[in-house]
């Protein structure tokens, strides 16, 4: 679950690690009185939204006089960001965030991550502040400087000090910078993120470090434990399908195809997306019933997969454990009698109580097209696409 | 012989009274699994499906012999109840419960250190020795006996290859569902490591998944090591960047966790790679020659 800079750049706040002086504003006036408070002659408003690269993207502006802070923000909020990250349509501004301007000295990078390699919580430290890490790593691996930290114990005063010196920090800003690291490390473990990222981290014309730019994805499968994170979700910032899904105990993420998928257990739904491509089609989603599923579920899934205007065939393939092919066989039928469903739908079951399943869908009457393997269901979409055009 | 667990293995259920525990005990046990009890905290001395409930996995060791877990215990629990297996002694804990804190895992990993152990899972679909030891979730009857190892994330994946295998006649030695999680119990080297040493395994089958490094450190290993075939399979060709593809650890964060630049690399290193999930069964038959 990913949230707002400004809301990482609160949780910062409150773990006493250094952030601009700033506030979050939903309109120009809000902004405007933001600035008036904050003071200064200098102000950066940036657009809140859960994609990196606002900044190339005219996301970031900065500006000199309060009129400006206002005119910034007026044409921001409201308007739809495109960046790298967010596709074409790009994402809809609610709020920005406005901050004052300090004077810059040097940038570093500073991050968290769980490193899947050692299974480790690691941070990572760069003197190339500013630029994405992915890069940084790539291009100048010597430039990146990692530090894992043994969970029994947690990051230690030494550790800082190696990734200090590392990125060429030195005198009195060791002890200084090392006290971020550790409240960072703090503030990681504490909410049960999966990433942090300052960047830059900045050392300002006075001396001082501030996290100039923060970003935080945090674990999803730890929110029952983690309350006022869970509440900072914004669903804005999702796919309302995918959401309605996840209301339904359904993993749906939209894709671009027209083939609608149905598939219990992630790996083989991802299999079958494969499969479909191999043949010469294109997934539309990618949706894992889960184990378990019931008709209802199975019923939701068609409707859901449905709702895409793009979807030109529907390819149902449940490999039944603990799922069971006469429940899914229910689940096809209810869905098929409660919706219009004008697209072709190709079936394949396989596993526990296949017979019945099997039994269950050729006594309904429903016209669907029957699949015995994944090569034959992927094929048999593929060529059902072919008709509907033709 | 087999890798993990066979017909002498001695199974308890972690979270034995729960429903979903009840129930896969009792498929278990209809395929000869030796089922010895299980731990519930607080229904210590009750019987249960014919079998003893014991309050503490040390009591389950010490009473019943107990050297196997499977581990139905829900997420936020799942951490403490796996390291109460490893200090009680259990060889090896198979943890099926979906969506176990990430955190809790590195701490898992860090208290595993020391201990003769191992973890499968979370997030798994368990570990089959066919006709001898079933500790997991997945449909008992449709691994037939035979002689090809498989290690996958992917459970139903898992089923599929199976499938396809006994079609052409070929059984399974073990089959293994390391999950999806992105923190592991254990991963696709450790137990390539086992096959290569099981007499009865003739091949291994590896399905993986996008994200992480694991298949591809696994068959680096496998490249001097394994003196046996190895079929490669990696799923999510298909799946965009930055999106979690249901599993939690199936995830594109950087240029080499896509499927073709792991399978690139697995046919670098003399794995026989899959490109096509449907002829993983032929893929295999064709390896054997």
């Amino acid at each position: 679950m990913n949230i707002h800079e400004y809301q990482t750049k609160e949780l910062f706040r409150s773990y006493k690690i250094p952030v601009p002086e700033g506030g979050m504003a939903h309109s120009a006036n809000q902004a405007l009185s933001v600035a008036e408070q904050l003071g200064g002659d200098g102000w950066v408003v940036k657009a809140q939204i859960h994609a990196g690269g606002r900044g190339k993207a005219g996301g970031v502006q900065l500006a000199r006089t309060l009129e400006e802070v206002q005119n910034h923000a007026e044409s921001l909020i409201g308007s739809r960001l495109i960046t790298r990250q967010t596709g074409e349509a790009g994402r809809l501004v609610n709020r920005v965030l406005v901050e004052q301007i300090h004077q810059i000295d040097r940038e570093y990078y500073l991050g968290i991550v769980i490193d899947r390699g050692t299974q480790r919580i690691t941070l990572i430290a760069s003197a190339a502040g500013g630029m994405e890490i992915e890069e940084v790593a790539k291009h100048s691996p010597e430039k990146v400087i990692r530090e894992i930290v043994d969970p029994a114990v947690g990051l230690q005063d030494f550790q800082c000090r190696k990734v200090a010196a590392g990125i060429g920090v030195g005198g009195k800003e060791i002890g200084k910078l090392g006290r971020i690291m550790k409240r960072l490390y703090r503030c990681f473990r504490d909410n049960d993120a999966l990433m942090v990222e300052i960047n830059p981290l900045v050392r300002t014309g006075e001396g001082e470090f501030l996290a100039l730019d923060a970003k935080m994805t945090f674990d999803g499968n730890a929110l029952f434990r983690q309350g006022d994170i869970a509440d900072l979700r914004d669903f804005d910032e999702e796919d309302p399908k995918e959401v309605e899904a996840s209301g339904h105990d359904l993993n749906y993420i939209a894709l671009d195809g027209s083939v609608g998928c149905i598939v219990n257990g992630a790996g083989l739904a991802m299999a079958t997306m494969d499969a479909i491509s191999l043949y010469g089609g294109r997934p539309a989603n990618f949706l894992d019933v889960g184990g378990g599923a019931s008709p209802e579920k199975i019923a939701n899934a068609f409707r859901i997969v449905l709702e895409d205007p793009n979807v030109k065939v529907v390819l149902l393939n449940i490999y039944a454990g603990i799922n069971r092919c006469d429940w899914i066989a229910e689940g096809i039928v209810k869905a098929m009698a409660e919706l219009t469903v004008e697209v072709p739908v190709v079936v394949r079951l396989a596993g526990t109580n296949l017979e019945a399943g099997r039994e269950i869908l050729v006594r309904s009457g429903l016209d669907y097209i029957h699949a015995d393997r994944l090569s034959d269901a992927a094929e048999k979409s593929v060529e059902a696409i072919r008709e509907v055009v033709a | 012989m087999s890798i993990l667990v066979n017909r002498d293995s001695r199974v308890i259920f972690q979270g034995f009274t729960g429903q979903h525990a009840t129930f896969h005990a009792e498929e278990a046990i209809r395929m000869g699994t030796q089922v010895v009890g299980g731990v519930t905290p607080g229904k210590g001395g009750q019987v249960h499906i014919d079998r003893p409930v014991f309050d503490t996995v040390q009591d389950a060791v010490t009473q019943a012999g107990a050297d196997v877990s499977v581990v139905f215990v829900p997420p936020p629990f799942s951490a403490d109840a796996i390291m109460e297996a490893i200090e009680g002694g259990i060889k090896v804990i198979v943890v099926i419960t979906d969506g176990v804190p990430v955190q809790d895992m590195v701490r898992v990993k860090r208290y595993l250190i020391g201990h003769d152990a191992i973890i499968v899972g979370p997030n798994t679909a368990g570990v089959i020795t066919p006709e001898e030891c079933k500790v997991g979730i997945m449909p008992a009857h449709i691994y037939p006996k035979g002689r090809i190892g498989i290690v996958s994330r992917s459970g139903t994946l898992n089923y599929e290859a199976v499938e396809q295998m006994s079609e052409l006649g070929l059984g399974v030695s073990t089959s293994v569902s390391i999950g999806g999680d992105p923190v592991n119990g254990c991963d696709f080297l450790t137990l390539l490591k086992q096959f290569a040493d099981d007499d009865e395994t003739e091949a291994v089958l590896m399905i993986g998944e996008i994200g992480g490094a694991q298949e591809v450190e696994a068959a680096a290993w496998a490249r001097d090591h394994l003196n046996k075939p190895l079929i490669g399979f990696i799923a999510g060709a298909t799946a965009p960047p930055g999106r979690r593809m249901g599993h939690a650890g199936a995830i594109i964060s950087g240029e080499s966790d896509t499927a073709q630049a792991k399978m690139q690399r697995l046919a670098e290193l003399g794995v026989s790679v899959v490109q096509n999930a449907a002829e993983i069964g032929k893929t295999v038959h064709y390896s054997l020659k």
